[in-house]
């Protein structure tokens, strides 16, 4: 699969990791050109060597979009720190790219679950703390600690 | 009518104090702490603190009961992702969106933000009308009309000075509308002839524009056979 990621920091460059050594064509978008050395972290040898591609460019931007080869993606994920921003482009890729998958990260969980009810794939990596801890204080007072 | 307006830069802040003016009823969403600090002195109850994206900020301010929304932050994606949630979740009948990087108005278009206004826009605009070597300004794009209007300013080195307007052969889906000379305007017949000087009106099909400047450019020769 040729997976887009777009937006490079701690989990975007995470994933772009795991899903190069899993085999699949990876390509990611950063603005920053600094994020490059974040996908090298760990890595044996440098990210261009392990197949991957690196393009510097805004997710809003058509030329680096298509330079990035969203036209051949099986794949599309926005991971920039901007909740708007990956709203946005993730629809973009939808939209007009016509991207079978796309998967938007959304800290907001209002937002996330709003666009979840309108067809885009979101993740919450909120709601998943949030989940994570009323559990965890609920498995605590089950124990008798509460 | 009950108007929110978000991002109070200076855009927002004016077309807030005129709305008030107009005795709309208004909220300006503003949240930089400090500019929001600083507006409120002037507009007092009328400003609220607070990110316009986050919903709860939206419903806080009456979102449910607001005839329009108008967004003019200095984002691109706040403003289309603010229209977006105000026209299609809150159901708001009028949403204008500010386009502060002109090459971004695709994605507005994209997402059926509009109207959508771009001041760098509206700049080229008057730049073009205001300096004629550009030779073709683009007047107005009835978008829902599938329709433009532009103007062609004809000068010594145009192609159909002198010509009959019959004698043009003029692209499908483009017609001459009228002819402004020496100050004045008129619609012009298959005998009107062409002068250098001359300033003129076309309506077309989106699209035609470049087939147009061919033809009234230096190298065109409005399309008149054997010349």
């Amino acid at each position: 699969m040729f997976i887009l990621i777009v937006g490079c920091g701690r989990v975007g460059s995470s994933v772009a990791r795991a899903m190069l050594r899993e085999g699949h064509t990876v390509s990611a978008l950063d603005e920053d050109p600094e994020s490059h050395a974040r996908l090298e972290v760990g890595l044996e040898k440098s990210w261009e060597d392990l197949g991957g591609q690196f393009t510097v460019g805004a997710g809003l931007e058509a030329e680096a979009l298509e330079a990035a080869g969203i036209d051949q993606a099986d794949v599309f994920i926005a991971s920039t720190d901007g909740d708007n921003t990956n709203i946005i482009i993730a629809q973009i890729a939808q939209r007009r790219y016509d991207v079978p998958t796309v998967i938007a990260r959304v800290l907001d969980p209002l937002r996330a679950e709003w666009y979840a009810r309108q067809g885009l794939q979101t993740v919450c990596p909120t709601r998943v703390a949030i989940d994570m801890l009323e559990t965890a204080v609920r498995d605590s007072a089950g124990r008798g600690n509460g | 009518m009950y108007i929110i307006v978000v991002g109070a830069g200076k855009v927002g802040w004016n077309l807030a104090r005129e709305l008030l003016e107009k005795d709309h009823e208004v909220t300006l969403i503003e949240n930089d702490r400090r500019r929001y600090m600083t507006v409120e002195q002037e507009l007092e109850h009328n400003v609220s603190y607070g990110d316009a994206s986050e919903l709860w900020v939206l419903e806080r301010a009456g979102i449910q009961r607001a005839d329009m929304v108008i967004a003019v932050t200095g984002d691109d994606e706040d403003n289309m992702l603010i229209c977006q949630v105000a026209r299609e979740k809150y159901l708001v009948d009028q949403i204008i969106a500010r386009v502060n990087n002109p090459r971004n108005r695709q994605h507005f278009d994209l997402l059926g933000i509009k109207p959508s206004v771009s001041a760098t826009d509206l700049i080229l605009r008057l730049l073009e009308h205001e300096v004629p070597e550009y030779g073709l300004v683009h007047l107005l794009d009835l978008q829902e009309e599938q329709l433009e209007i532009i103007e062609m300013l004809l000068g010594k080195d145009s192609g159909v000075t002198g010509r009959r307007v019959g004698d043009l052969h003029m692209p499908e889906g483009s017609l001459l509308i009228s002819v402004l000379r020496a100050g004045k305007g008129f619609v012009p017949t298959a005998d009107t002839v062409l002068e250098e000087g001359d300033e003129v009106l076309a309506v077309l099909d989106p699209g035609k524009e470049d087939e147009l400047k061919v033809l009234f450019g230096p190298d065109g020769d409005g399309g008149v056979t054997g010349g």
